[in-house]
């Protein structure tokens, strides 16, 4: 699971959330919000991934390790964008350290700072683990969710990721 | 990964003007701080102009302004007024790249390539500002 495979974009958008608008509460996943999750990834995306989610939520949504974590925000009782990750100790050989595997918010409710919440709720809960770095991995080309990272601090970390075909 | 030397000078100042939005910034300010001179400066800013990233006052006072949207234009977008850093044809290298090795050569020159435009592609302005603060010597 990469940032690339669930979010095309975050906070880059095509309209401003009102200024009216309540700011929505982060909390954990549950699984009645799963149709949500499932439809702003298929806007998103164009795909509907229905057994994907369902799989997703089962390894990060339960809690059943206090590492994972899959976050929503929550406004009005629609939710507006999610964001899950995970504490991997030793990955790549690297000290424990905190890992954004998707993060997406509905596109009609961007640039209001949706994305930036999730995140450092995500950070929140790896720092309250012990951990001081997060990492994530993306597309080259999906620039508008790198830029997100960029916005936030995040540098290119010492990792190149490879690839080949297996013939 | 090396700049041209105006690119340079148009990412400093760029950086300049957008770091004090309320007023406008010297071009002699900008020349002594990054000890550039004062013709090949003015030509950059210029260019600058050209392309709509700043504006200039003229007179006592006067300076340029940068009339960017800084959470939009990206390190890419200032960098590709002065030079191309898209990945390099094949053909560019002559008779090499009809070598094997050639070719071998230019796709990792051209991996290197794609990951420095992705790099400065993802980094606006408002971003960068973020940067220097955050690299700012204490104390």
């Amino acid at each position: 699971m990469t940032s690339s495979k669930h979010s095309r974009s975050v906070e880059p958008a095509r309209r401003l959330a009102s200024a009216g608008d309540a700011a929505p509460s982060i909390r954990e996943a549950t699984a009645a919000d799963l149709d949500q999750i499932i439809a702003i990834d298929a806007e998103i995306t164009g795909l509907k991934k229905v057994d994907y989610w369902f799989e997703v939520f089962h390894r990060y949504g339960s809690r059943a390790r206090q590492q994972r974590h899959f976050l929503v925000a929550e406004s009005d009782g629609r939710i507006e964008g999610f964001i899950l990750g995970e504490i991997r100790d030793w990955e790549f050989g690297e000290p424990p350290c905190g890992w954004v595997f998707g993060i997406s918010v509905r596109p009609g409710a961007r640039l209001g700072g949706i994305g930036t919440r999730l995140l450092d709720a995500l950070c929140a809960g790896f720092k309250r683990a012990g951990v001081t770095k997060v990492m994530t991995l993306l597309a080259r080309e999906n620039t508008l969710v790198m830029s997100f990272f960029r916005a936030h601090g995040m540098m290119a970390a010492p990792f190149l990721a490879l690839e080949r075909e297996i013939e | 990964m090396k700049l041209q030397r105006s690119t340079s000078i148009a990412l400093c100042s760029i950086l300049e003007a957008a770091a004090s939005p309320e007023r406008l910034v010297p071009a002699p300010e900008i020349a002594e701080k990054y000890g550039v001179s004062p013709h090949h400066l003015a030509k950059v800013l210029q260019q600058l102009g050209r392309a709509r990233l700043v504006v200039a006052s003229r007179g006592v006072g006067g300076g340029y302004r940068f009339v960017g949207n800084p959470k939009r234009v990206t390190l890419l977008d200032v960098i590709e007024i002065f030079e191309d850093i898209s990945a390099r044809p094949a053909e560019s290298g002559g008779k090499a790249n009809a070598t094997d090795v050639g070719r071998a050569l230019a796709r990792v020159l051209s991996e290197v390539d794609e990951t420095a435009r992705a790099t400065f592609r993802s980094i606006t302005i408002s971003t960068m500002l973020k940067l220097v603060a955050r690299t700012r010597p204490t104390g």
